[in-house]
């Protein structure tokens, strides 16, 4: 499954931050940890954000913190901001044909199964299993 | 804090009633057949002694093609009762079970729209098996 690098970004972001909710860490911090531009992380940083997982501290130690559940949160909540909703997409061409459309039934099980697993991992979930939690 | 024990058949009454109540389908049957068969059927109580949930399964070999593996087959938890570590308690008891019977790999299968049992398998330590289910409408 290929994500685009934003939704990347904000998986990577949100685990480091909620691997410790009392750290706070600036995007240039994030973002040399990942090997990213600080311009492109604080985008996505924002739309965390005000999506409410994390929370920007403004001052001198400033940066941002983690401030979702951990056990709440999963993997599909943050897809979710970044990458369109199955279902949500323009139709293409030739989807209206027999063929298209027997194409498109197989896709939709596709998009179901990854739907189902990528709200089925909690942060939680995965923080404990990749052992750095 | 929660105790496991062995389901009895005075636990009946409350293990469908709990399960009629969560799937909508009431099968008093079903279930006093499945307890009659000597599975592994466990119940959880809380430190009061309130029923707050159960699981069952057992080691099946060669289903589907698969060497032995302890299979869940159901596993309920009371929701007033939930995030208690009720459902943890039953799992890990039941896989003690099949531990114990020689077995190294569980398995269950779960409906991919509900999830939040498949959020509770994960968070059991289960991933996505070597198996895809299969289904067809039949005419």
């Amino acid at each position: 499954m290929k994500l685009q690098t934003a939704t990347r970004l904000g998986l990577y972001a949100t685990l480091e931050l909620a691997r410790d909710p009392a750290q706070t860490l600036s995007s240039a911090d994030l973002a040399e940890r990942f090997g990213v531009s600080t311009h492109h992380l604080a985008k996505v940083l924002r739309t965390l954000a005000a999506a409410g997982l994390v929370h920007a501290e403004r001052g001198a130690s400033g940066g941002y913190r983690f401030t979702g559940n951990r056990r709440r949160v999963t993997l599909m909540d943050i897809v979710a901001l970044f990458e369109p909703a199955p279902g949500h997409r323009a139709k293409e061409p030739g989807e209206d044909t027999a063929i298209g459309a027997s194409l498109q039934r197989v896709l939709q099980e596709i998009d179901e199964i990854a739907e189902a697993t990528l709200r089925s991992v909690s942060l939680e979930t995965l923080l404990g299993s990749s052992h750095v939690g | 804090m929660v105790a496991v024990r062995p389901a009895q058949a005075t636990d009946l009454p409350a293990i469908s009633a709990l399960d009629a109540r969560l799937t909508g389908a009431s099968k008093p049957d079903y279930w006093r057949d499945r307890l009659a068969l000597g599975l592994h059927f466990l119940v959880a109580e809380t430190d009061k002694g309130a029923f707050a949930g159960f699981i069952a399964g057992e080691v099946r070999a060669w289903e589907f093609g698969q060497p032995p593996a302890g299979w869940v087959f159901a596993v309920q938890i009371d929701p007033k009762l939930r995030l208690k570590g009720a459902g943890s308690a039953l799992f890990e008891a039941l896989v003690g079970r099949f531990k114990a019977e020689g077995v190294t790999r569980v398995r269950t299968l779960v409906d991919r729209k509900d999830h939040m049992i498949l959020s509770f398998f994960r968070a059991q330590g289960m991933v996505a098996g070597p198996s895809l289910q299969l289904d067809k409408e039949l005419p």
